[in-house]
């Protein structure tokens, strides 16, 4: 039992490691404004990786949700700033912050249920599917936005990213809210048990009557969305829609994932584990900062990291 | 000669063999017969070095052989023409052909016009008029059998094992392979068949071997056996099921199936399933009895939903006309479907006993009731007797018996009027055998219809109240339990 313990923590263990590590190395880490920095930091992952973990849960991968934060968050900026006019009609559309967000949102499902539904109705790998999306969306971007970055999107869209409410910055607030809203999902829903299901035998899951198809479908959408939100929140604390947000985001949630313990075959994994794995990966990025670390060794040793996390993982489940 | 002596091989808990002796001759067709488990695979993995630890000896020409792996067994001068093709659609001939033991020129380099010359050799002694080029996906089953006779005599084998090379096969195909075995049994070639069609062994086979539960049972000259005897000892084994008592009332029918056809998805002019009818009564369980490839999981998987798009003819539940697309629709018409494979179709391994049974119940934007869920597993647990230590237990941690009663206890959740149960006691030992046994003859007196499908016969007799055979896809005989014997249904199903 103590074993059994001692194996789920394991990676929680190496967060507290890592933090102790760095402490020592550097006394700006256990300052409590370094440490909501980093919180905020990690949100914007830890919601895109909250998606990714149903995807990969159920034995998919979705390399598309940095380029489809980039285009929620490039559409979320330019009807903030510009709205939508139609001079021939005389028309102008002004968009609240709510207006937008909500258009930010709805947008990035469409693109994962899009995703969904290439994969289940042609059959195509994940990884082909999400890769085309990838590119496509990032294409998308560059063409809404010119390849300039959109700003002057006013103060109060600025709260999303950057304000404080009882103390904690929201971001940190949103991601605890999608963290919360997912795990519910997967521990309490028949959607969620599906989820596992699928995972763990698609072709028994399929025999007892689930709809594939729908919950797959479903899947996409909700990593699709989880994008956006990373999308809204990095676009509100620049207060500016850039480009080339997101590029390399995918590798950085699939790294959270699978070093959160979530098996790249599906069926094992669960989200506090992707919130700790993500964690790890954002106390790293900062640590290695605070030592002044040059960025070219930084990519280094997150990969290395990685690297040693699955290992560990690998042999853990060889044991049991 | 090709000598065995006392060869055993057992997997944890089962002794598959138990000591199986012969002799095969060369320039003879060495025919080996048994039923469906009776031990041939593994035999035959044994004599290609699949399988290593063995006891025994495998005795070649006067030397007793010891192989490491399958190159060992390819040295020594076995080759083997699978039931299964393995070869590689995208790759040619040639490239096939040579797999693994490519030629080289002398730069090290892959010499391709080397092997093309010898592969055009080869391709006109099996009278297959290609180039070596040519893609294997471009050939007909028949053959890229033929290839893989190829391949056996391109690495010189003395000993050509064939484990039912003509089931996939056509008419003129199979004169075709019989043309040529008769060829290379010209050239002293020893050759092993396992076919389970009498006329085709009784056509090409000078000798052969019965084998039965592990043992050789007999061995002796073609010409002198009779098909009656060889059948009697392919089977002649005590049954140890405690039959049925008959169910007298059996009025009402529940599922009825009118004309289904199913078409072989490659080959035009075969059908998997050929003009199925029959009725399945209230509180009766009838057996289909069939050899492998006689359609027999193709009949199930219809029934069930799964093969709609391609499927002719009616279906009715209780006497209204169904259309089942899926699963699901299936289910919904309270059909049941116990698969063949528990581990690949039947249970999620890696969750718990409860999260399994409840799989089939759940439906989509409900919230998980726990307590219910636990419930369910407990009652199947105490009314199956699961063993395991709670309901918490991960399915892959159980036996395989208590593995097929945790699916069976999955289907009987969603409270089903119709069970369709393939092999239900397939790899799991005997005292959890007899208890399936007793549990589908209670779900039966409990007035559910039961379609049961089993190759093995003493099982088909025993449980069913009536009996189909099916033979290439289409029923080739109905028996009532009491007029059904081994032979009756086993000369059926040839």
């Amino acid at each position: 039992m103590n074993k059994e313990l001692l194996k789920k923590s394991q990676s929680l263990i190496a967060l507290f490691a890592l933090c102790l590590v760095i402490s020592i190395l550097s006394d700006k880490f256990m300052t409590s404004s370094n440490l909501w920095n980093v919180l905020r930091q990690i949100s914007v992952n830890i919601c895109i990786s909250v998606g990714m973990t149903l995807v990969v849960l159920m034995a998919g991968i979705d390399l598309s949700v940095g380029s489809v934060l980039a285009f929620s968050s490039a559409v979320c900026a330019g009807l903030l700033s510009k709205g939508i006019s139609i001079p021939s009609m005389d028309l102008f559309i002004g968009f609240t912050v709510l207006g937008g967000v909500l258009v930010a949102l709805i947008v990035g499902l469409l693109m994962g249920l899009f995703n969904g539904w290439v994969i289940t109705k042609f059959s195509l790998p994940p990884f082909v599917a999400t890769l085309a999306m990838l590119t496509i969306a990032r294409g998308a971007t560059m063409l809404y936005t010119q390849g300039i970055p959109i700003s002057n999107l006013g103060s109060s869209f600025e709260f999303i990213g950057s304000g404080w409410l009882l103390g904690i910055p929201v971001p940190v607030w949103i991601s605890l809210f999608v963290v919360l809203s997912v795990v519910f999902i997967t521990n309490k829903t028949t959607f969620g048990r599906y989820i596992y299901a699928i995972g763990g035998n698609e072709r028994a899951a399929f025999l007892s009557g689930i709809n594939i198809k729908a919950v797959k479908l479903a899947v996409y959408g909700i990593s699709g969305m989880m994008a956006a939100v990373g999308g809204i929140l990095v676009t509100s604390r620049l207060n500016s829609a850039q480009p080339n947000a997101g590029a390399s985001y995918e590798l950085d949630s699939i790294a959270a994932v699978v070093i959160g313990g979530t098996s790249l075959s599906g069926g094992i994994g669960t989200i506090a584990g992707t919130v700790i794995g993500a964690t790890i990966i954002g106390v790293l990025n900062n640590g290695l900062i605070l030592l002044n670390v040059s960025p070219f060794w930084q990519q280094v040793v997150k990969g290395l990291v990685i690297l040693l996390a699955v290992i560990i993982d690998q042999k853990s489940k060889k044991k049991a | 000669m090709l000598q065995a002596v006392n060869i055993s091989k057992s997997f944890p808990g089962v002794k598959v063999l138990q000591g199986v002796n012969f002799n095969f001759y060369p320039g003879k067709v060495n025919a080996i017969l048994g039923e469906n488990g009776a031990g041939k695979s593994t035999l035959l993995k044994v004599l290609t070095g699949v399988y290593t630890d063995y006891e025994g000896e495998i005795i070649l020409n006067g030397n007793t052989l010891k192989f490491d792996g399958i190159k060992d067994a390819q040295a020594a001068g076995i080759g083997i023409i699978h039931q299964e093709l393995n070869l590689i659609p995208h790759l040619s001939i040639s490239e096939n052909l040579f797999l693994g033991n490519e030629l080289r020129n002398r730069w090290g380099l892959l010499d391709s016009s080397e092997m093309e010359k010898q592969t055009k050799v080869l391709l006109a002694k099996l009278k297959l008029d290609f180039s070596p080029k040519t893609l294997v996906q471009n050939l007909k089953v028949g053959e890229q059998q033929l290839l893989e006779i190829a391949r056996a005599l391109l690495k010189n084998s003395q000993v050509i094992l064939m484990d039912e090379p003509t089931s996939a096969l056509t008419d003129s195909e199979i004169d075709n392979l019989h043309v040529i075995i008769e060829e290379l049994k010209a050239e002293g070639k020893t050759i092993v068949y396992i076919s389970h069609k009498m006329d085709e062994l009784f056509r090409i086979a000078q000798h052969y071997t019965v084998l039965r539960d592990g043992v050789t049972v007999d061995a002796g000259e073609m010409s002198q056996a009779t098909e009656k005897d060889l059948i009697k000892k392919m089977v002649g084994r005590d049954v140890l099921i405690v039959k049925k008592e008959q169910n007298k009332d059996v009025s009402e029918v529940s599922l009825s199936l009118k004309n289904i056809f199913l078409p072989h998805p490659v080959l035009k002019n075969r059908n998997l399933l050929d003009n199925i009818s029959f009725d399945l009564h209230k509180g009766e369980i009838l057996g289909v009895f069939g050899l492998m490839g006689a359609g027999r999981t193709e009949l199930l998987q219809t029934i069930f939903g799964l093969n709609a798009k391609n499927t002719k003819g009616e279906i009715e539940v209780f006497g209204k006309s169904v259309k089942l697309k899926s699963p699901k629709d299936a289910i919904a018409s309270g059909i049941a479907y116990v698969t063949e494979d528990r581990k690949t179709e039947g249970l999620v391994l890696n969750m718990n006993i409860s999260t399994n049974i409840g799989l089939t119940t759940l439906k989509i934007g409900e919230l998980l009731n726990f307590k219910k869920e636990k419930e369910l597993a407990q009652k199947y647990i105490s009314e199956f007797s699961i063993k395991t230590p709670s309901e918490k237990q991960q399915c892959q941690n159980l036996s395989g018996g208590n593995q097929q009663k945790v699916v069976l206890s999955k289907w009987m959740a969603t409270q089903p009027e119709i069970l369709m149960l393939d092999e239900p006691t397939r790899g799991i030992d005997i005292k959890a055998k007899s208890e399936i046994y007793e549990l589908i003859k209670k779900l039966a007196n409990d007035g559910k219809s039961i379609l049961l499908i089993s190759s093995e016969i003493p099982e088909v007799l025993a449980l069913s109240d009536r009996i189909l055979v099916l033979s290439e896809g289409k029923i080739s005989a109905e028996f009532n339990a009491e007029d059904a014997d081994e032979n009756k249904l086993l000369k059926a199903a040839i």
